[in-house]
């Protein structure tokens, strides 16, 4: 898509993409899955940014909305046997791949019947059956781990990869370094998927780093990479496809710069400030960038979806979020003694 | 004619843990710097990759964070790998990995998941190396719920525990110390033990004095209770082997028994091993049961010098010991303070 790795060019401009996507060339089946999924997305993430408001929800949420693009465009290429790791804005990451709304919920709740079994909380998840092998919150930690997710697959010999997300905020650390090292000269099925949404915590890209864009580390680490604008779904899908082959091929791991913005602030849920941070005019820019509606008008244009459908994706997904929250709302608690029979295997941690 | 008996060394026990662990697990791997180097972690894994291959005995860019995580990943994936870092000191860049992921895997996934890596990492202290070439760091290590940490103090050991550590579904810190590589003894066949139930063992029984130990320190005390046997001191010498968690049990009956203790650790004094020992025996044991105020020998509260004459002060003697020992059975005035 876009071969010069040193800069985002038009992609940073907020003013820029905002009318629907081209999407002629992608199946339009999996477009509308991929529509459906984006909508629960938004969906749970708003209702998790209530409960936070509301100081029901206190663990800390990431909340993702503005970025279920790359989420749900990756997750369609991740097959049974692969191995996903993410961080800690991951509730994309864990529905895109499948995961139950209500384990969200409950999980957020510190609830016994949470993905985690209200050990984790927001930033720990995990689901095993869909491929998610855990989100941890420390920034860069899970993408050595998903190095070595990969390099077992490769032992494994199934053709299964490894997949890694985080954002350009992780790309500072040593251990994003060292993996992609590591996975480069190892050749290790691994698809690293940076989503680049132009903040760590309340510094911007351009206080931190030198240039915009991430790119330039996968060069120098003779990584292929792609660049993709990170709010066009058909755009994400393409370049994962196109990575995903090279890495099912053996070619090694990938790297995909996916460009994007989040609409909430760094944790919790507010909108136009967080740590300090006022995006008002940036924000209102990148909301015309939004990856659901440019994707509606889109297929609606195509005649592959009419309003009808669509205001039934949203009812829906309001209904499955209703539900689950309800459900999880009414489990209980872990039992007292889970804070040390979950420590070790098989036998109780010491007491004092 | 009878034939001689065949004794191995601690480090070569260790290379006898790993050939039976790739030859008879196929999940086993091992992965970290040296490992294709005739020299860099002793004589402890020579022509393993030559014998079992290099994708099984993997040496790596020096990234020990980075090997580290990557260990952890494919042991999520059902692998035993083992990651080996040449000296402690490297490997406290793999901290987060080991102590903020592995250890945590478990307990914050709702006890869903295991994660059974081992991280060997290998104590190669004196020698004029200085303060960065020479930390053992038990006692850090030993603070954090889910990292069963594992100090072999004989070759036996130092072969049995590393398989153990390894077919152990959680993650594990297993120490090796070079200067003990030099122990030899007779090894009896090899046979799987399960790591949750192993832990202090009692090396030697008297009734006058208990001496605790982990690794070069417990060997410390086994000499030290030779010498003190001469002067008419019988002392009980634990083994702590299993550092965490710790199964204080053992600790408890000795010291009600000779209601004198001595804690022996070749790591820092503030909020170390020692004081666990300590800590643990004290909650314990009524104080009218000691016939004394337990005691410890550590190193001094200060980084590794490089300099010979300092750093023979620096580290625990068995002659040392020894004094320590008798002073507290009141048999001599204490001449070192
Ligand atoms: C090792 C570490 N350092 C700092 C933090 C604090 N922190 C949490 S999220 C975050 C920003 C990460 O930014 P990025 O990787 O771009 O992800 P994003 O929040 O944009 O999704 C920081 C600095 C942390 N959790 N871990």
């Amino acid at each position: 898509m876009y071969r010069n790795a040193s800069s985002l060019g038009n992609l940073a401009d907020a003013d820029r993409y905002h009318e629907p996507l081209s999407i002629d060339a992608d199946d339009t089946t999996a477009l509308l899955n991929g529509l459906q999924r984006m909508i629960l997305i938004r969906v749970v993430e708003e209702k998790i940014g209530d409960m936070v408001s509301q100081g029901v929800v206190k663990c800390p949420c990431h909340l993702a909305i503005g970025q279920e693009a790359p989420a749900v465009g990756v997750a369609g290429y991740v097959r049974k046997g692969d191995r996903v790791f993410g961080a800690h804005r991951s509730h994309g990451h864990f529905l895109a791949l499948g995961g139950s709304p209500h384990g969200l919920l409950a999980e957020v709740q510190g609830k016994d019947t949470g993905v985690s079994r209200g050990m984790g909380g927001s930033m720990h998840l995990i689901d095993i059956p869909n491929g998610l092998f855990g989100t941890v919150p420390i920034v860069g930690a899970t993408i050595p781990i998903a190095v070595g997710a990969g390099i077992a697959a490769k032992m494994d010999g199934n053709g299964d990869m490894a997949v890694s997300f985080f954002g350009d905020g992780a790309t500072e650390e040593g251990a994003f370094h060292e993996s992609m090292n590591l996975a480069a000269t190892m050749k290790v099925p691994v698809l690293f998927v940076c989503e680049n949404n132009f903040f760590s915590s309340h510094l911007h890209i351009n206080l931190r780093q030198p240039d915009t864009s991430v790119c330039r580390y996968a060069e120098a680490h003779r990584v292929g990479w792609a660049r993709a604008d990170g709010n066009d779904l058909a755009a994400v899908r393409a370049v994962t496809k196109e990575a995903v082959e090279a890495i099912r091929a053996g070619e090694g791991p990938r790297f995909l710069e996916l460009v994007t913005y989040r609409w909430r602030g760094h944790v919790g849920h507010r909108e136009d400030e967080d740590v300090g941070v006022k995006r008002k005019d940036d924000l209102a820019a990148w909301k015309l960038r939004d990856p659901i509606s440019r994707l509606a008008v889109a297929l609606e244009s195509l005649g592959a979806l009419d309003r009808q459908q669509l205001k039934r994706y949203w009812t829906d997904a309001h209904s499955v979020v209703e539900e689950a929250w309800a459900a999880a709302t009414h489990d209980g608690y872990p039992p007292a003694k889970a804070l040390l029979s979950r420590v070790y295997s098989g036998t109780m941690a010491r007491k004092h | 004619m009878k034939q001689a008996p065949v004794t191995t060394g601690y480090g070569a026990a260790i290379r006898d843990g790993f050939e039976y662990l790739l030859a008879n697990h196929p999940s086993v791997f091992t992965i970290g710097q040296g490992l294709w180097s005739p020299w860099y972690v002793g004589n402890s894994m020579t022509d393993l990759d030559s014998q079992f291959g290099r994708e099984r005995v993997i040496d790596t860019p020096v990234s020990e964070l980075g090997c580290t995580g990557a260990a952890l990943g494919a042991a999520l994936c059902g692998y035993r790998p083992v990651v080996i870092h040449p000296r402690v000191d490297f490997m406290l860049l793999a901290v987060d990995q080991i102590v903020s992921q592995a250890a945590k895997w478990r307990s914050m996934f709702g006890g869903q998941v295991c994660a059974p890596i081992t991280v060997r990492a290998i104590i190669n202290r004196g020698g004029e190396q200085g303060a960065q070439h020479s930390q053992s760091l038990q006692s850090w290590f030993a603070h954090i719920p889910g990292l069963r940490v594992v100090m072999p103090s004989t070759p036996t050991d130092a072969r049995d525990l590393l398989i153990a550590s390894v077919l152990s579904d959680d993650p594990v810190l297993y120490l090796d110390d070079r200067w003990l590589y030099g122990l030899e003894e007779e090894l009896p066949p090899i046979e799987e033990r399960n790591l949750a139930l192993e832990g202090p063992r009692l090396t030697r029984t008297g009734q006058d004095l208990t001496l605790v130990g982990c690794s070069y320190s417990a060997h410390l005390c086994r000499e030290a209770a030779a010498r003190l046997s001469a002067n008419g001191i019988e002392c009980d010498v634990i083994d702590i082997r299993v550092l965490n968690p710790l199964d204080a049990t053992l600790l408890i009956k000795s010291a009600k028994k000779t209601g004198r203790v001595l804690a022996v650790d070749g790591d820092w004094r503030s909020c170390g091993m020692a004081a666990e020992v300590i800590a643990s025996i004290v909650e314990a044991v009524d104080p009218r049961v000691m016939r004394a105020a337990p005691r410890r020998v550590t190193l001094p509260d200060a980084p590794a010098p490089t300099s010979s004459p300092l750093e023979r002060s620096y580290y625990p003697t068995v002659d040392y010991i020894v004094q320590r020992g008798l002073a507290l059975v009141g048999a001599q005035q204490e001449t070192f303070e």
